[in-house]
């Protein structure tokens, strides 16, 4: 399950997911791996917050643990901090402002 | 009770087929003014068998009496005693009947027409403390995981229980399935967002629109006691959508097709993954579907589960009445807290020492080894909830369990 060229403190959750999950917080800053490539985070990751681990068009599917759980809204990089800022709900519009969400 | 640890499942086999891995006697109230004296006399066995269910309100009700039907005659169950006050409006003829026809020794007595509480109680010690000798004797026969039921729950979650314990329990329940047996996950007011990818899953289409129907049914259901679906503080953990919410919970059901849907009391026809609808049907009526973990627990053994899967992040501490609860642990924080209370260690998935296939696995043979006659840690400590309160369902349509091809 585990990528090897993936930094450990980022989970993995299913294979052909395109988002990581961190295990912990990790500071602004921080030099990661994701997916052989070398990343620095634009910002503070919350426990069980989302990293992208490839590039993902707009419009494209998020997959978390095989399901789809909303679609990209604007084009995502590899190693991007993945939120409501960039993500939509397939399902019905976000409740929640972006501006609580980040 | 007969020591089985380290062997092969065994069953208790009853009249209807299916096998029991407990054997137990329950001791059921049929209103709360007899809960008193059937505590009382359960008291003294509650570590030989004996264990206490019961339906508090007085007056009757549809649901509340297919779920004292289906209990009593579980097949973890051996024997029942029924205690009644005597004036309340629980159909307790009919529940004696049905558990006498089930070929269980069954003995009602109603407090009223026993000289009162102390005479009560001396009464059922004796006949409890005379049916266990008899379960004691009763022989055993090997039992397939083909013959198992298993429910899930989560309860006590946080933001690591969609993360570990709740896909790893999903990963037990693919085993499961792949060796026949019926796994049931429930909590259609937690799927909102998933129905349409969970619809896909579906052994038919029509199953598919009914699945989807189901969390419907539970969104409007919640909407009406304004219980808030996506809330801030989500997104502050990190969930993006109610899909990414609804996806923890989801992650409990694994991956095999889904066979059909029941509700509380439908025992599944055969092996496979099923959708237990515990929101009642109709009007908004008697207050929360299900007011804490275990009025669900009690749901999924009323349907034949065996045994129970309760992921835990906070750290629940609850077992159950009549079925063993097996208690996945998802932060490995909380494990390192409450280890006494906890089966299986699925934090180490966070902390990256097991991965999901590994806990999964191991909840597996845990299940294998409970059925085995091995008690689980809320076992151990004596834990025994049970919850029953009212309810109203319409049957399951004819697309919920479609028949096999």
């Amino acid at each position: 399950m585990e990528n090897s060229d993936t930094d450990p403190r980022l989970l993995v959750l299913a294979p052909g997911d395109n988002i990581a999950v961190a295990r912990l917080e990790i500071a602004d800053g921080t030099v990661l791996q994701v997916a052989g490539r070398s990343v620095t985070l634009q910002r503070a990751m919350g426990f069980g917050h989302k990293l992208a681990l490839r590039d993902i068009a707009a419009g494209e599917r998020i997959v978390k643990y095989g399901a789809p759980i909303g679609s990209a809204t604007v084009a995502i990089a590899l190693g991007d901090y993945v939120h409501s800022h960039n993500v939509a709900s397939n399902y019905m519009a976000s409740t929640v402002p972006v501006e609580a969400a980040l | 009770m007969t020591d089985m640890r380290g062997t092969a499942m065994r069953g208790w086999r009853r009249s209807d087929g299916r096998k029991g891995i407990r054997n137990y006697v329950a001791v059921a109230y049929l209103v709360e003014c007899a809960h008193h004296v059937s505590k009382e006399i359960a008291w003294p066995y509650r570590e030989a068998g004996a264990h206490v269910i019961g339906f508090p309100g007085c007056y009757p009700n549809a649901y509340a009496l297919k779920m004292m039907q289906r209990l009593c005659t579980h097949p973890n169950v051996g024997a029942v005693l029924l205690i009644s006050l005597g004036c309340e409006g629980f159909n307790k003829k009919l529940l004696e009947r049905t558990i006498r026809d089930s070929g269980r020794p069954v003995q009602l007595l109603a407090i009223q027409e026993n000289g009162g509480t102390r005479a009560t109680i001396q009464k059922g010690r004796d006949w409890v403390e005379a049916q266990l000798k008899d379960l004691a004797a009763q022989p055993t026969e090997p039992m397939d995981v083909s013959e198992l039921v298993v429910g899930t729950i989560c309860g006590g979650s946080d933001a690591t229980s969609g993360l570990t314990a709740n896909p790893a329990m999903g990963r037990a329940f693919d085993f499961l399935v792949e060796e026949k047996a019926a796994a049931i996950f429930e909590e259609t007011g937690e799927l909102i967002g998933m129905e349409d990818w969970m619809a896909e899953r579906a052994v038919t289409p029509e199953l598919g629109i009914e699945l989807k129907a189901c969390v419907a049914k539970a969104a409007r259901y919640y909407e009406t006691l304004g219980y808030p679906s996506f809330a801030p503080g989500n997104a502050d953990g990190g969930l993006t959508t109610i899909e990414e919410k609804s996806l923890g919970a989801y992650a409990k059901s694994g991956a095999s097709p889904i066979a059909g849907i029941i509700k509380p009391g439908d025992i599944p026809p055969r092996g496979g993954l099923y959708l237990l609808d515990v929101v009642p049907d109709g009007e908004v009526r008697f207050g929360f579907p299900n007011i804490s973990d275990n009025a669900e627990i009690a749901e999924l053994i009323a349907c034949g589960s065996h045994v129970i899967l309760f992921s835990t992040g906070r750290g629940s501490v609850v077992g159950s009445a009549l079925a063993p609860v097996i208690k996945v642990c998802a932060n490995p924080r909380t494990y390192a807290r409450m280890a006494d209370d906890m089966d299986v260690n699925a934090g180490r998935i966070l902390e990256g020492t097991a991965d999901l296939d590994t806990v999964g696995r191991e909840i597996f043979d845990l299940i294998k080894q409970v059925g085995a006659g091995e008690m689980t840690k809320s076992e151990g400590l004596g834990h025994q909830e049970f919850i029953l309160t009212y309810k109203s369902f319409e049957p399951i349509g004819p697309a919920c369990l479609p028949a096999v091809a």
